[in-house]
């Protein structure tokens, strides 16, 4: 059952990923089919999750692999609340590429199958991965719109004659939403890691570089807010920290095979 | 029925020519009521860009006198002018004005909302009805799947296209206006149709700047002050005749702080320019002149002639449909009457059998599914071949094999 949804799944991201390059060449039909393409993916995918939890013995995406597919299933879910308007269709240039290959990285790593073990059986757990999880999602999803942002920035700088012939949303919207964006994942993020940190003490084990990079992801985010708030950073600059905060949350994903999920 | 166009357009006729034969509303619904008599149809578009009647009549080559002698009534000088157009082609021209591909601007939208209203006006019947929904049909067609009326073809609507393009909507973004003259008017105008509000107006003599704010809003400023009130603005729309800049890079710098990160657009319509350059190199700032828009909008011109090439292909397989529709009337009265006629022969035989209840229900059931699998070819047949512009012989030869010739 997981093969035959994996496949469509892939599928339909990969069609999506491709038409929103046409879209970018010649907006019209292409962004319609991208459109639909993330939405059916991400239905089959929400199947293939379904199917996973409904056969798991306990949290059924306890692998690195595991949580991968998960994070794929989050960054699209929350693409799709913005990226189904017309003018934020080409963030879907920087997400659904990205969402294609971990989402078949997932697929190498076991993460999409139904039949494996869980090492995660309380709550706390599974707080602290769906936590982490999300909020990196979150983060993602920002670092795709401060990608665009940038792109559309520049165009305006360098007086694109073509600016109006491939439009993108406004510069203070982008900046907006993104900020939004990363209000609602940090909270995320702090609760995963409070619900991380109480396991820790309660079972007792050390702190890892995992972690410190964790800490110092938030530490990003937060002074993103916090500049944003009391001295004003807004644009290119805000978008640049955006994405220094995301090169951690990259760092952190590759790192999770070798750390967390290593034993 | 024959289609019958005759008409001027901007192609053929100067707006001298074109302004003494335009139509008000009244005049043009009186005067397709007038053409169309009792038993035609007539429609006028009349636009800035165009006068064209549009008849369907029995006779086309009396239709187009009468449409002639009508516009040449309205303007005798038209006559080099006018262009004549029958049936397919009358079609295909209308379809394309539709669709703003005869327009000055290819894709312009105004034209669909004027079509539309000559359809309303027009004294039509089932032919010209029927064209005129197709064209609007085919207008539509090519805005929705083509970019051809997407992006703006006036420096002003790039202005404030532009502006989106930094603000997402334009709605409570307050401007500043350095000049009162007519050139940033149209630009005003084009702020303030997608929300933005005048916040201020800075002029050389205060009364021009005065008669501004009394028909956009906003206050009056003096040009000393506009450095000073440029915290409170996210658009500058400068075109004034002054040598000097009128605003420099250095009075932009100095509000940044002020502004904490809000960006900011300007536009400089002026020649020679009024806006420092230099003000371009500033983070959240944008800078306009008017060189960069006409850039841009050149190259939205050339993305709408591109676009109208795909939109001349929709128009194009729109025609074709009206044609065989029109076409297929030249049999509609042929296979009435040959249905007819079978019906009439099925009702006469099933009479003279003298059948019980239940015994004449099933055998209009079954004679009746006989007729119709025996007609349903020779239908479609007829209808192929009226499309194929063999549709009178076809239907004369029905006509004379059933024996259907008096009742033509």
């Amino acid at each position: 059952m997981a093969e035959f949804l994996f496949w469509p799944a892939l599928l339909a991201y990969g069609e999506a990923a491709v038409a929103y390059f046409g879209e970018a060449r010649q907006p019209g039909r292409a962004g319609w089919a991208a459109t639909w393409g993330v939405r059916i993916g991400w239905l089959v995918q929400t199947a293939l999750l379904g199917v996973q939890a409904a056969r798991a013995d306990g949290f059924p995406w306890s692998t690195w692999a595991g949580s991968l597919n998960l994070f794929v299933w989050l960054v699209v879910g929350a693409y799709l609340i913005w990226g189904c308007r017309p003018r934020y269709r080409l963030l879907g240039l920087a997400v659904l590429p990205l969402a294609v290959v971990l989402f078949a990285l997932a697929r190498v790593g076991g993460g999409t199958a139904t039949e494996g073990q869980s090492h995660y059986s309380n709550l706390f757990l599974v707080l602290h991965v769906g936590l982490v999880l999300a909020a990196f999602a979150g983060f993602t999803l920002a670092a795709g719109l401060s990608a665009l942002y940038l792109w559309q920035e520049r165009r305006l700088k360098r007086h694109e004659r073509s600016i109006l012939r491939v439009r993108a949303p406004g510069l203070a919207k982008l900046d907006a939403v993104a900020a939004r964006t990363i209000a609602f994942a940090l909270p995320a993020l702090t609760l995963g890691i409070a619900v991380g940190i109480v396991r820790l003490e309660d079972h007792g084990g050390g702190y890892d570089a995992l972690m410190a990079v964790t800490a110092l992801t938030w530490a990003v985010y937060a002074g993103y807010l916090a500049l944003r708030h009391f001295a004003g950073w807004r644009g290119r600059r805000a978008a640049y920290l955006v994405l220094a905060g995301f090169v951690l949350v990259v760092v952190v994903r590759l790192a999770l095979p070798v750390t967390h999920f290593a034993s | 029925m024959s289609v019958v166009l005759v008409g001027i357009s901007h192609h053929q006729a100067p707006v001298e020519l074109r302004e003494r034969a335009a139509l008000d509303r009244e005049r043009a619904r009186n005067l397709a009521g007038r053409l169309a008599g009792e038993r035609g149809e007539a429609v006028c578009l009349s636009t800035c860009n165009r006068t064209e009647l549009y008849l369907a009549a029995e006779s086309g080559d009396e239709a187009e006198r009468k449409a002639e002698a009508a516009l040449l009534a309205l303007e005798e000088e038209l006559g080099p002018s006018l262009y004549r157009l029958r049936d397919e082609a009358a079609a295909l021209h209308l379809f394309r004005v539709a669709a703003g591909l005869d327009s000055m601007v290819p894709g312009e939208g105004e034209i669909l909302g004027q079509v539309r209203a000559a359809h309303d006006l027009g004294a039509t019947g089932p032919i010209l009805d029927r064209l005129f929904r197709d064209a609007l049909h085919a207008g539509k067609k090519a805005r929705t799947e083509t970019a051809i009326g997407e992006s703006p073809a006036s420096v002003s609507s790039a202005a404030a296209a532009l502006a989106e393009q930094v603000f997402e909507e334009l709605t409570g973004r307050s401007v500043l206006v350095i000049g009162a003259g007519e050139a940033g008017e149209l630009a005003i105008k084009s702020l303030v149709a997608r929300g933005a509000e005048i916040a201020f107006v800075a002029n050389r003599t205060a009364e021009r700047a005065e008669a501004l704010t009394q028909r956009y809003g906003g206050a009056p400023l003096s040009l000393e002050a506009v450095a000073d009130s440029l915290d409170r603005v996210d658009v500058v729309l400068s075109s004034t005749s002054a040598p000097d800049w009128a605003l420099t890079r250095d009075d932009v710098e100095r509000t940044l702080h002020a502004r904490k990160g809000r960006p900011l657009f300007l536009i400089d319509l002026a020649v020679p320019r009024d806006l420092d350059p230099a003000i371009h190199e500033l983070d959240g700032c944008y800078l306009y002149d008017i060189d960069d828009l006409e850039a841009v909008v050149a190259e939205t011109l050339a993305g709408r002639r591109r676009e109208a090439e795909r939109a001349e292909s929709i128009v194009a397989a729109e025609v074709e449909r009206f044609r065989e529709w029109q076409a297929s009337l030249d049999v509609v009265p042929a296979i009435a009457s040959l249905r007819a006629r079978a019906e009439e022969i099925r009702e006469a035989e099933l009479e003279r059998a003298k059948l019980s209840g239940a015994e004449r229900r099933a055998a209009e059931s079954v004679t009746a599914a006989v007729l119709n699998k025996l007609l349903h070819l020779p239908t479609i047949r007829m209808k192929q071949a009226a499309a194929a512009a063999d549709g009178v012989i076809y239907a004369d030869a029905v006509r004379h094999l059933f024996g259907l010739e008096d009742e033509r």
